[in-house]
């Protein structure tokens, strides 16, 4: 086929532009709402103990995931903690859960929180990757009105000095 | 193991950012027809059918249902999977073991997508857990970059040694695969020169998005043999899932569920020594980070010792183990159907069908494929049915 029949056939092709809006409400479970309800109400981050391994999970969790054993033990973690991982996103990114476009740059990190032994993803007040590097130490800054929300509770993670 | 299976036909369409020509039917049709053809066989021949590709990416829930005209599938066993990141080997894992089972004789294996059709980044954060992670996860970019992230902190590899992945993978695209969607050599400078899109990721870093469909035929060991006599023998498979939240996920430097995976392909398909007995490699490799950062969970190097292993050379065309002849996923990721496209490259390689791409006497190739919340898949084909 000839690169101009090949335009001039394409040029009938259509593509039909669709959106489509769902609506969702999830059910947070028992373990999370604990969680956001500790956060909206004393400011203090929960994890859950694995009665086996004795490991904290944050955010808490029905189950251990290798022990596969029932947690029931809530125990609240620090607000300070270390830098696992991060990435300082300057792509655009719309929020998936409001729609609206993500103000960038953004620092998305993962913290080991004091007394955790997992990680939580939230993101960071600096934003220039020269100053931000993994085992950097963190605290939570906690926003004045809080609606059990887990991305808005809590506002950021600031630096702290090493110690 | 069942029964002994080899892949007998690949096919997969010319990929491209965009084939406005085709729906996905039109597109499924043209990888099938080509996978039928290099078989010498007709969709009479075929038993049962897997068809997978991104949930959400097209907006399509049913694609069991609704891709049934690509493949003309009336009357027969359709099954969907669909494993993110994976679908693509998922859906050759399952095809593998539908005719390893003896309960099909010939299973036809099919990935595709039509990325052009959607916004890939708002599809895709609907994996993530909507409460705790999905705000801040930044897409797929986010997560590899904050991987590599930790990989530079705790072992000193750089953004060059990424970017050196890139251009072993994009020339190779440009120089050898003529179905390929990124066809242009780059350099180190044109990659480290490239903005960021989420430090330390770079624009020419990270895999683009694509329109494409593959499709792939596995036979078991009576049917194989008449079908060709070079099949691509099936000897090993590993699969390895991790974690509901990122978070548990991802701060750990290598990626723990392809060690997993590899250990449990390797020993499947007898392989001991696995830098000396692949012959070479088809990886996922979503970012060039992921080409310095995983290697040491394939067993190819020591912990750590990515960057060097890169830098050695021995990943290149004309090196020992040659890793994405076909440029791999930095240059073309029609994402249901990455997966499948490893494991079809793979098998013709060790078919002796991999034209331009061809490592000369390739008879053991690995394949693999990665997705999700940090999960792995492995496939290990030989040109023969058993280890020498």
């Amino acid at each position: 086929m000839s690169s101009q029949k090949q335009k001039a056939e394409s040029s009938e092709l259509l593509s039909i532009s669709s959106i489509v809006d769902v609506p969702y409400n999830y059910n947070a479970g028992y373990y999370v709402s604990q969680y956001l309800r500790e956060l909206k109400e004393n400011k203090r981050i929960l994890g859950v103990k694995c009665p086996k391994c004795q490991k904290v999970y944050v955010p808490p969790r029905v189950v251990c995931s290798q022990c596969f054993v029932q947690t029931k033990e809530f125990v609240p973690v620090s607000d300070t903690g270390t830098v696992m991982a991060f990435t300082v996103v300057s792509v655009p990114y719309t929020n998936p859960n409001t729609g609206e476009p993500k103000k960038l740059p953004f620092t998305c990190a993962y913290i080991k929180l004091d007394g955790s032994d997992s990680n939580i993803m939230h993101c960071l007040e600096e934003v220039d990757e020269k100053k931000i590097r993994a085992g950097m130490r963190v605290q939570a800054v906690f926003n004045e009105i809080r609606t059990g929300d887990h991305f808005t509770d809590i506002k950021h993670f600031k630096t702290i000095a090493k110690g | 193991m069942g029964r002994r299976t080899a892949i007998v036909g690949v096919g997969q369409t010319n990929h491209r950012s965009k084939i406005p020509e085709c729906n996905g039917q039109e597109l499924i049709a043209i990888a099938v027809r080509r996978a039928l053809d290099s078989a010498g066989l007709t969709i009479k021949d075929i038993d049962a059918v897997v068809v997978g590709n991104m949930d959400h990416f097209e907006s399509i829930n049913y694609v069991d249902m609704w891709s049934v005209l690509g493949f003309a599938g009336y009357m027969k066993p359709v099954l969907k999977v669909t494993t993110g990141g994976t679908t693509g080997s998922a859906v050759g894992h399952a095809g593998f073991y539908h005719a390893a089972s003896g309960l099909f004789d010939v299973v036809l294996a099919i990935g595709w997508e039509q990325n052009s059709e959607s916004d890939t980044t708002a599809a895709i954060v609907t994996h993530c857990e909507p409460l705790i992670e999905r705000d801040f996860y930044g897409g797929a970019i986010g997560g590899l970059a904050s991987q590599y992230s930790a990989y530079m902190d705790k072992y000193g590899a750089t953004e060059e040694d990424a970017a050196l992945v890139s251009v072993r993978d994009r020339c190779n695209a440009a120089l050898y695969n003529p179905y390929a969607h990124l066809r242009k050599t780059v350099t180190v400078g044109d990659v480290m020169s490239s903005p960021y899109i989420a430090y330390p990721l770079r624009l020419l870093h990270m895999c683009p998005r694509s329109d494409g469909a593959c499709a792939v035929i596995f036979a078991g060991e009576e049917k194989a043999k008449k079908i060709t006599d070079r099949p691509a023998w099936v000897l090993g498979v590993g699969s390895s899932h991790g974690a509901t939240y990122l978070g548990d996920a991802i701060a750990i430097p290598g990626l723990p569920s392809l060690e997993k995976a590899s250990r449990d392909a390797y020993k499947m398909a007898g392989i001991t020594n696995p830098f000396k007995q692949i012959d070479v490699a088809e990886l996922y490799l979503p970012a060039g980070s992921a080409g310095v950062a995983w290697m040491e969970s394939m067993g190819f190097c020591e912990e750590g010792g990515g960057p060097k292993f890169i830098k050695s050379g021995v990943t290149n065309m004309d090196g020992e183990l040659p890793i994405n002849p076909s440029g791999g996923v930095i240059a073309t990721n029609c994402i249901g159907a990455t997966g499948l496209i490893r494991i079809g490259e793979a098998a013709l390689q060790v078919m002796g069908k991999a034209e331009k791409r061809q490592v000369p006497g390739a008879k053991v190739a690995l394949a693999t494929g990665f997705g999700g919340c940090f999960w792995s898949d492995v496939t290990i084909l030989c040109s023969q049915p058993r280890l020498d």
